[in-house]
Parts: C-alpha cells; sequence; structure tokens
C-alpha cells in the first residue's frame, strides 16, 4: 500500500503521533512554565543591570575577586567531592551487586537524601564541633591535644557532600553496575583474567558511559551546594561558593539582575562540565552491557 | 601450528555435591572423562545440569566431593586457574571489543607476544570460518556467527576440557543443525574432551559418545547413545529419551519375555527380555515410543484421536484410550479427530517397568 492511500490518522501514527503523544503536553507546558520561561526571563534580566552597559553585570563579576574567585572556589570543592563519590561508589557497588539482601544497606545509604542537607549538617555540626563526641573520643584517647577542626572550613562542606552525594551516586553506579551481564565477568574468569584484570578490562569500559552521567549530575549536585555551605563552612571566606554570591546579590543587596548574572555564570559552568563528562562517553563503547540473543 | 587441546588422560568426579541451603542440587556425582570423550549432561529443566557444568568449570564451588585433573586435585581452584574453555548459553561475547580482541582475549591474559596472539588468532577465526568478520564488533553479528566466535574464543587458548552450556539453544532450528555438525568438526580436530550440557535429547544423541542422564540432582544412567534410547534404565530416563506413552499392563513371565496385556487386551507378541532388566510379574508400565505406535487392524489398544497433525510423511497423533491415558502415536494414513483407532507396537520396541 502506498502513502497515498493511507489516512492522515495512518500517517500520523506510522510516525508514533497518535493519540497517546497528548500525553506529553502537561509535561511540555510544566517544563516551559517552570524552567524554559524563567531561564529565558532571568538570561534577560541579566542584561539590564542596575549600572552599566549591557554587560555590566558581567563586567562586575569578573572584575571583582570577592566574586570571581567563587567560581574556583566552588570548583575546588565540587569537583573533589565528586571524584571521592564515584571512587567509593564504585568498589562498594562492586560488592553489593554479589550480596543477597541488598535491600538493607540501600535503605540506610538513602537515609541521608531523605533528611535533606540542612539536618546532615546540623547534626555534623554537633557531632563534628569541638566539644562533639568525635573530638571529645580523640582528646580522651589522647590522640589529639586540642580539637581537630572539621567544621567552619573548607572540611566541614567537602564532608557534608560525600556525606549526602554519596547515597545519590552509589545508587546509580549501583544500577550501572548491575545492569552488567555476570557472565561476561565468568567468561572473562574462564579465560584467565584475574579480579584485577576483569574490572580494568570488562567491568569499567561496559561502565564508563553510565559513569559519565552519574559525574555528571553528582557534579551538577554539588556545584549549587548551597546550605552545607553556609551552616559547615566559612561562607565569608574559603566556602564562598557561587551560590552564596547569588543568594548575595539577590536577598541582601536587592540588586536581582546581578544575581541572575551569577545564575547564568553558574550554569554555563555546569554546561561546560557536563558537556565535557559527555563528550567522554563517545570514547567508549555504548551499547547494551549483556551479550548475544539471548 | 595449529590448535590442539593440551594433553591431558582424564577429568575425574567423585561424590560431586552441590547444595543450595537445604535444597541439594546435585549429589554425588561420580564421572571419568577421558581425553578426546564427548559427553552430554542431559536432564529435564533443574536437573542440575548447568550446576554441575559450574562446578567443573570453577564458578561455583562444591559443597561436597572432588574434581580431578588426572592428579590434581582441582576443585579448590579458581575458575582463572583450571584452564577450561567455556561456552556460554548466551555466548558472553565482550561486548565492547571487536571478533579479533575477543577471540584474543584468554591468550592476552596469558601475556603472549603479540604477533604469536595474532597469529593464533587467525587460525581460531580459520577454524570457525569467520576470517571476514574479525574487526567486528559482536552486535554486528548474527546468533549462528556469534556462537561461533564464542567457540573460537573457548578454543584458541587450547584447553584440555571445553564446556558448552547449551550452546545452541538460542538458534533458530536450521541453524541448530549446521552448528550441531560444526562442533562435532571442531571437536574431532582438537583432540580435545567436550562436556555438553543440553535439555535437547537429539542433540545430545547425535553429538556425544557418552551420555549422563541427570534428574533430580542425581545421574540416573550413563552409556552410549544407543543404549539409552534402546534400553534407559527405568522409567524417568525412558520418558526423558522420548518413550512419551506409559500404559498401565500386567504383565506375566512366559517363555522367552514377558506376556503383556494393556487395558484388558493382550498385546500381539510377547516383549523380549533385555539384558539388564529384572523380570516384571503383574502390575507393570509398558513405556512406548510415539514412533513405534501405530494404527493396525486389530491392535490390542482402542484410542479415540484427539489431535491430528501433519508432518509430511506422518501424522503424529495425541488420542485417548478407554481408561482415559494419553496416547502419542504415528500414523502413516490420514486420521480425523474423534475417530476410533485400534493401535499396536512391535514388542520388541517396548519396556516394561515395574511399578
Amino acid at each position: 500500500m502506498s502513502a497515498a492511500n493511507l489516512t492522515l490518522r495512518q500517517r500520523l501514527h506510522e510516525r508514533g503521533l497518535d493519540g497517546v503523544t497528548l500525553l506529553v503536553v502537561p509535561g511540555v507546558l510544566f517544563v516551559l512554565a517552570l524552567f524554559i520561561y524563567p531561564s529565558i526571563y532571568g538570561l534577560l534580566l541579566s542584561f539590564e543591570p542596575k549600572e552599566g552597559g549591557v554587560f555590566g553585570n558581567y563586567i562586575k563579576f569578573f572584575s571583582e575577586p570577592f566574586l570571581y574567585t567563587t567560581i574556583t572556589k566552588t570548583l575546588v570543592i565540587a569537583i573533589p567531592a565528586t571524584a571521592i563519590n564515584m571512587i567509593l561508589s564504585v568498589p562498594v557497588a562492586m560488592r553489593v551487586r554479589l550480596m543477597k539482601h541488598p535491600r538493607l544497606l540501600t535503605t540506610i545509604l538513602v537515609i541521608p537524601i531523605t533528611l535533606g542537607t540542612v539536618m546532615v549538617a546540623e547534626g555534623m555540626l554537633t557531632y563534628l564541633g569541638p566539644r562533639g563526641w568525635l573530638n571529645r573520643t580523640l582528646m580522651f584517647f589522647a590522640l589529639v591535644d586540642e580539637p581537630v577542626r572539621l567544621i567552619h572550613n573548607y572540611w566541614g562542606v567537602m564532608l557534608s557532600l560525600v556525606i549526602t552525594g554519596f547515597p545519590f551516586t552509589f545508587l546509580l553506579t549501583l544500577s550501572y553496575i548491575t545492569g552488567i551481564d555476570p557472565s561476561l565477568e565468568q567468561a572473562g574468569a574462564m579465560l584467565g583474567a584475574r579480579a584485577r584484570m576483569r574490572f580494568w578490562r570488562i567491568i569499567l569500559p561496559l561502565l564508563a558511559p553510565g559513569l559519565a552521567i552519574t559525574l555528571a549530575l553528582s557534579f551538577v549536585a554539588a556545584f549549587t551546594v548551597y546550605p552545607s555551605a553556609v551552616l559547615l563552612g566559612a561562607p565569608a571566606g574559603p566556602t564562598r561558593v557561587i551560590s552564596i554570591a547569588a543568594y548575595t546579590a539577590a536577598f541582601e543587596e536587592y540588586d536581582y539582575s546581578m544575581a541572575s548574572a551569577v545564575a547564568m555564570l553558574m550554569a554555563a559552568v555546569q554546561v561546560i562540565v557536563v558537556a565535557f563528562l559527555l563528550s567522554l562517553r563517545g570514547l567508549f563503547f555504548h551499547g547494551p552491557a549483556s551479550s548475544g540473543k539471548g | 601450528m595449529a590448535i590442539v587441546s593440551r594433553d591431558f588422560r582424564e577429568l575425574r568426579l567423585e561424590g560431586v555435591g552441590r547444595a543450595f541451603g537445604q535444597l541439594n542440587a546435585l549429589q554425588d556425582i561420580t564421572l571419568t572423562v577421558k581425553r578426546g570423550e564427548f559427553v552430554a549432561l542431559v536432564g529435564p529443566s533443574g536437573c542440575g545440569k548447568s550446576t554441575t557444568l559450574n562446578c567443573i568449570a570453577g564458578l561455583l564451588q562444591l559443597t561436597d566431593g572432588s574434581i580431578w585433573l588426572d592428579d590434581r586435585r582441582i576443585d579448590q581452584t579458581g575458575p582463572e586457574d583450571r584452564g577450561f574453555g567455556m561456552v556460554f548459553q548466551n555466548y558472553a561475547l565482550f561486548p565492547h571489543m571487536s571478533v579479533r580482541r575477543n577471540i584474543g582475549f584468554g591468550l592476552a591474559t596469558q601475556h603472549r607476544p603479540k604477533d604469536e596472539i595474532a597469529k593464533r588468532v587467525d587460525e581460531a577465526l580459520a577454524l570457525v570460518r569467520l576470517e571476514s568478520q574479525a574487526e567486528k564488533l559482536p552486535g554486528q553479528l548474527s546468533g549462528g556467527q556469534q556462537q561461533r566466535v564464542a567457540i573460537a574464543r573457548a578454543v584458541v587458548v587450547e584447553p584440555p576440557l571445553v564446556l558448552m552450556d547449551e550452546p545452541l539453544s538460542n538458534l533458530d532450528a536450521k541453524l541448530r543443525l549446521e552448528m550441531r555438525a560444526e562442533i562435532r568438526r571442531i571437536h574431532t580436530m582438537l583432540a580435545c574432551s567436550t562436556i555438553y550440557v543440553t535439555h535437547d535429547q537429539e542433540e545430545a544423541l547425535s553429538l556425544a559418545d557418552r551420555i549422563v542422564v541427570l534428574i533430580d540432582g542425581k545421574m540416573r544412567q550413563v552409556g552410549t547413545p544407543e543404549q539409552l534410547y534402546m534400553a534407559p534404565a527405568n522409567r524417568d530416563v525412558a520418558e526423558f529419551m522420548g518413550y512419551r506413552n506409559h500404559v498401565k499392563t500386567t504383565a506375566r513371565p512366559v517363555e522367552g519375555g514377558i506376556a503383556v496385556t494393556m487395558c484388558g487386551a493382550a498385546m500381539l507378541g510377547t516383549v523380549p527380555h533385555t539384558a539388564g532388566y529384572e523380570t516384571v510379574q503383574g502390575a507393570a508400565m509398558a513405556a512406548i515410543r510415539p514412533d513405534d505406535l501405530h494404527p493396525e487392524a486389530d491392535g490390542p489398544l482402542a484410542a479415540r484421536v484427539e489431535i491430528a497433525e501433519y508432518h509430511g510423511r506422518d501424522f503424529y497423533c495425541v488420542g485417548k484410550a478407554e481408561d482415559g491415558t494419553d496416547l502419542y502415536f504415528r500414523s502413516p494414513r490420514r486420521v480425523a479427530p474423534g475417530e476410533v483407532v485400534r493401535l499396536n507396537a512391535d514388542p520388541s520396541r517396548v519396556l516394561v517397568f515395574a511399578t
């Protein structure tokens, strides 16, 4: 039957368009109203500074060290935190995948996600503080002479990002690892490859595309850190992250235009990093991590 | 330099058992496989044949018994150090490596020189007739080609023993016949020993030198294909080997064999004694292959035809006897559902088991 014999409805159906397609409408409206429109609004707003030309906000941002150093400060926290989470997640997931009852462990790991960053930060303030249990124990056993400073500095924020970010990174990694057909590793073993070689030559190459996505998502989560940078860090000094700069501009200086400009720069850095990570995917095999037609 | 399997005398399983919690998946498997032998492990699903294979491979630990390669005990050795080749049911080809790298993987783990690897991979590719596909990824190959790559990858390291776990079950019928011949050819060429797991008795009969029938984790019979086909040791094995009809009979020993009465009617002739069978008397069970049961004018078994399938030369039919027993038979002439036919079998093709 040639295409001319088909009704419009049939032709649309051939292209995957039918009544079910209408179900995307609420989603599209939602994205348009709550994501696309505010983004464009913010972008335009950032070009209407209180003083200076169209690029006044951006010129101001990159001429004041207090502002432009927030990008590097955030990166210095977010990149290592993402890397640590990833490096911890892969071996743990490799082990958990072999467990018969991983439920309990995953439940324990999910708790920090449900508690939220503020509550974790409050808990850490008490636990890691100068009079907290950790320092008391260390002092009691005379392992340290004076309390170890783990809060109100870089390490406090880093620790909180690891604690709240790890479960997320881990669960994503676990789902990618369990997606690899176990018979591939068995085949590797039968061919004489030991655990280390099986990991580097079989598991990791198949895992790499998934890890790139996991890294991208974990990085975005870490890069937008705000509550723990304020509560656990030194928001005037080394942990003055970019989201603090945006908050200050918007709600302390009431300069929404400047705040939009900071938000746009924040988005730009994220897009660059994510694009870089996803471009690495292209270097690896990406297809189903199973084998055969079974 | 052709690919020839490493020399060894025999593989011995001594009282091998494997339990999963309370469940005994495998009990007391004792078997010796000589060099060059092709042994098929057969049995219905869940009988423990794949478990046996995984135990030999080292992918599964034993809970009982031991495994020996000549004088070396290997059941405590990991799969990496046993040096056996294995062909998986789903082929388990590395999807991110080309055919060439897949086949060369086992040689690379042995840190062989690059030119030697290249040369041996070429030989293995020639062995499975895939020279032109060397640079493709497994995903670009057909099922049959993937199967050949899996075989080449397993044999290129010249293993003394090749283990195959239902390697043909994912292929279509025509390809299965082709690959069957191919597997036998490669086995002969390498002079290796092959242990082949299948649930298809026809495949086992055509490939193996010896067949091991496993049922419920126990070895029920070991023998040549002829022995298993003609003289299964018990009812379960008979059923698995294609004796689909089980007819209640009364047996009476007579001169030269057993006279059996089926469904009240005396069967024509006397079932001869088969070596190894005990004499059966009284209530018994006659096992008959569908191929051996056919309509005959004065046959002792009356059956109402329920299904008649056209298979070219013959009709394969299902009928019901007067006492409700299902009867599977072959008819050279057309029979219609609902028709009552009288069936008979050559007494020498009938087995009688005590119940």
